[in-house]
């Protein structure tokens, strides 16, 4: 049985007078790939955001490899090896492809202000290895011919790409995908579910939002269904699809909807 | 560096080397390019600020009196020997960019944008009633000129000094945009959360850059009060500072050539308005606004945007 | 002069000054609430009103009230012709680059002023003339009830037009959901338009009000900006009342500061309040945190 990369238990975040996550436990498995599903306001972001460090919980635990994440600030999380794409993309527009996936390699290299300065040769290997990583991220997920061109002038099924390589190049040990099949038509989410095995068989445990259900159904380890912040039900995707009480919260939506 | 970067600054170093001979040591020519030297220094640290790291200041004159201040009082006051103030003045620089940077940087767009006017406004007080050291409104002179092996560094000496000064903060410049640090900034700019989320921590980077920008004003400053000897707070205060961001923002505040390119544009400016002294403050105000909403991306791009068209249209016309 | 006669004395100082204060900040606020930009130019308004002041009185020689208006007039124009041909332009322009098209309209307005006036200051007479007036141990120029009675009218007109007309408070939708007041039929560039006018009429006022008390010269505008939006944020950008306490408060601190540690800094205690304030609460006295985080600039 592989060990768990990230726990939650009795996870709480309010806004305000609303509760957008609530007592949520749940647990991730090495190598997994979980998904995240629930109707739209269910918490699935807002768990993102809790994990990724963009607000701390109001209550409860969150640990990622034994190591609490309370408090930490975004830029630390990401040193630590959890890493993520952004459901609406948030590249940097005045950025070459390239360079948006250079900037992944940023939590794994150390150069700084003096010794880019002064162009110290211990700085120029580092950026030659800085620039060949990146490309291999870009060939792994099929960019390496758009590496010179202007992040946003890619067609946007690209740019998702893009986002991932970014992502990727942070070599990271928990990636977090944040509706990476919005937007995309049929071909574009089978190549998708692919590449999302390839990167599972990297090593990289996986944890995806998602609103496509064949993806999800056909992907994911296991299922984590949320209704107003609350877990609904948690198990193989089989299981979910036969939950009632999973059924129900999707009750006025089509399961199996992109 | 990149290839087109080195050949445009080996351009430019050549272009300076000969410059003396082009206008046959005329000192008022020389001393243009020497002011010229000098604010290209300040611009190219508020362009990395500004143009690379995506944040603004309207108060950066302050640091540039800062350096010419500690330059000025500690050689002529003090006794102290010239490099020791520089590196006093830029220390001192650093520091309060330091201080007054994090909380500022913290702050988003316009509230940035009215800190570092407030700031560089309580600077340009300070000159001003610190007159037991500053010499006040009257100014501070009788700055001693620097010298080297006793000879006395003036007019074409100075010139290459600044210039020196110059290309190799130029130089430095370059290899930071072109490394992790720079796409560091470069992603900050272009989208602060994704930054924090790729690990790169904005906040820190900010106020790196700010410190920097500061440094960089301090050096300037140092070699302005060793240059025209006599300093005032009338070279400090805001209209200064806007000038800096002027310069910065009219060339393109995309590229440091682009700032360049600004800062020889206002430098030489008042060379064209002499005599036409009452319509300078109206000309500025004009020629900002005009290049904002004709040519947003600034002179440098504008040009080529320019010279693209017009190699479309010969193109087609042959 | 007893210390507690100087102290009032400077209280009353700080009073018309603070409203002038008082007038600016309302005048950034107007603007901030409708577009989300801070005015740079906001300081420029009110050295225009009273420089054209002093030109109607002294080179039209038309009776004052009637300069009155004919400022008012002139600057709110400008103040439209800014909008409509700096500012709606560049609507969907950078942050910068908005930051910058006000500060280039400031610079503006300087440069034209000093090409028509001149680096000197310029008084007016009081609107009324009249004896200064003892009150407890200090005395007073007739001309402070003119400004505190002319700013008092213009915050209870300005209360009005944001409380209890259709047209304010369409102004004050907008600047919390420029595309919900849209979608509700209000016509947002028409309030962009009529923020920036109102904010060049209260800034005239304030100038031609103050100029007998302070002289006017062309290049007040950019402190006088930095302290009224001192006190706008001190006051919490967005609350119009908070504005005025704060710009007031300014005002008699900044007197008492002047009169009784040091005048030499006496500028640099609102800009000090300014830093404080930004870096430490700037949602302000009376603004709320939430509410300052949902603002976009």
């Amino acid at each position: 049985m592989n060990e768990e990369i990230l726990r939650a238990e009795n996870l709480q975040k309010s806004f305000g007078g609303l509760r957008a996550i609530d007592s949520l436990n749940f647990a991730i498995s090495q190598g997994q790939i979980k998904s995240v599903i629930g109707p739209n306001g269910a918490g699935k972001t807002t768990l993102f955001n809790l994990i990724t460090g963009i607000f701390p919980p109001s209550n409860g635990i969150l640990e990622f490899k034994g190591r609490s994440l309370n408090g930490l600030k975004p830029h630390f999380i990401a040193q630590l090896g959890i890493s993520r794409t952004f459901q609406n993309l948030q590249l940097f527009a005045n950025m070459t492809v390239l360079e948006n996936a250079m900037v992944g390699r940023h939590t794994q290299t150390s150069a700084g202000l003096l010794s880019t300065g002064f162009r110290l040769s211990w700085m120029k290997k580092e950026e030659k290895e800085i620039e060949e990583q990146a490309l291999a991220e870009l060939s792994f997920m099929g960019l390496e011919e758009k590496a010179a061109l202007e992040a946003t002038s890619m067609p946007l099924g690209e740019q998702k790409l893009l986002e991932i390589a970014r992502a990727l190049a942070t070599y990271p040990k928990l990636l977090l995908l944040d509706e990476p099949a919005a937007g995309l038509n049929i071909r574009e989410t089978e190549k998708l579910c692919h590449t999302i095995r390839k990167i599972q068989q990297r090593g990289i445990t996986i944890i995806l939002v998602e609103h496509d259900m064949s993806l999800v159904m056909e992907i994911s380890d296991e299922v984590l269904v949320l209704n107003y912040g609350k877990k609904v039900a948690e198990g193989t995707p089989r299981d979910i699809q036969r939950n009632p009480e999973v059924i129900a919260a999707y009750l006025g939506e089509e399961i199996g909807d992109a | 560096m990149k290839r087109k970067d080195l050949y445009t600054l080996l351009l430019i170093a050549f272009l300076i080397v000969l410059y003396p001979w082009i206008v046959e040591g005329n000192e008022y020519f020389i001393s243009i390019l020497v002011f010229l030297g000098i604010n290209s220094i300040v611009t190219m640290g508020l362009c990395l600020l500004m143009g690379y790291a995506g944040q603004i200041s309207l108060g950066h004159a302050a640091f540039f009196g800062i350096g010419a201040y500690f330059s000025g009082i500690l050689t002529s006051q003090y006794s102290y020997h010239p490099v020791v103030a520089f590196f006093v003045g830029i220390f001192f620089s650093a520091l309060v960019a330091f201080f007054v940077g994090k909380p500022t940087l913290r702050l988003k767009g316009h509230y940035m944008a009215v800190a570092t006017l407030g700031f560089g406004e309580i600077f340009f007080i300070v000159f001003n009633e610190l007159d037991f050291l500053t010499g006040g409104p009257s100014g501070l002179s009788g700055i001693p000129t620097l010298t080297f092996l006793g000879q006395v560094i003036e007019g074409t000496a100075y010139l290459y000094l600044v210039w020196g000064f110059v290309f190799l903060l130029l130089v430095f410049s370059l290899n930071v945009i072109n490394s992790r640090v720079g796409r560091a900034l470069r992603a900050v700019h272009g989208g602060e959360l994704a930054a924090n989320a790729m690990g790169v921590d904005a906040a820190r980077y900010k106020v790196q850059v700010f410190v920097l920008s500061a440094v960089y004003a301090s050096i300037a400053g140092s070699l302005y009060a060793h240059f025209i000897t006599f300093i005032s707070p009338s070279s400090f205060g805001l209209m200064p500072s806007i000038m800096f961001l002027m310069m910065v923002v009219i060339g393109g505040a995309g590229t440091i050539w682009g700032a360049l390119l600004g800062t020889a544009v206002l430098t030489s400016l008042p060379e064209y308005l002499r005599g036409l002294e009452d319509f300078e403050v109206l000309a500025y105000g004009g020629i900002l606004m005009a290049v904002l909403l004709f040519m947003p991306q600034g002179v440098l791009e504008g040009m080529r945007k320019l010279l693209k068209r017009i190699t479309k249209t010969t193109r087609r016309s042959l | 002069m007893s210390l507690t006669s100087q102290i009032i004395q400077f209280f009353f100082t700080g009073l018309n000054v603070g409203s002038i204060y008082a007038l600016v900040a309302l005048g950034f606020t107007m603007i901030y609430n409708a577009t989300a930009i801070i005015n740079l130019a906001q300081g420029e308004f009110v050295m225009l009103g009273g420089l054209i002041m002093v030109f109607s009185t002294a080179v039209l020689q038309i009776p004052m009230f009637l300069g009155f208006f004919l400022t008012v007039m002139v600057v709110t124009t400008l103040g439209a012709l800014f909008e409509r041909l700096a500012i709606h332009p560049l609507k969907n322009a950078s942050l910068i680059t908005l930051i910058i098209i006000t500060l280039a309209g400031s610079i503006l307005f300087r440069g034209i002023a000093m090409l028509l006036w001149g680096r000197d200051p310029y008084g007016l007479p009081p609107f009324s003339g009249g004896k200064p007036i003892p009150i407890w141990g200090a005395t007073l120029q007739p001309q402070f009830f003119w400004v505190l009675g002319i700013t008092g009218l213009v915050l209870l007109g300005i209360w009005f037009f944001f409380n209890r007309t259709l047209a304010g408070k369409a102004m004050t939708a907008c600047s919390f959901n420029a595309v919900a007041a849209r979608l509700v039929g209000i016509n947002v560039k028409k309030m962009v338009l009529l923020s920036f006018s109102l904010s060049a009429s209260v800034g005239a006022i304030a100038g031609a009000i103050i100029t007998p008390i302070t002289l006017m010269e062309y290049d007040r505008g950019p402190l006088l900006a930095l302290k009224g939006f001192a006190a706008a944020v001190l006051g919490g950008l967005g609350s119009g009342a908070g504005a005025i306490v704060a710009g007031f408060l300014i005002g008699i601190l900044e007197s008492l500061g002047a009169g009784l540690v040091s005048s030499g800094y006496k500028d640099a205690l609102a800009l000090f309040v300014l830093l404080i304030v930004l870096w430490i609460k700037p949602s302000g006295l009376f603004g709320s945190a939430e509410e300052s985080e949902l603002k976009k600039f």
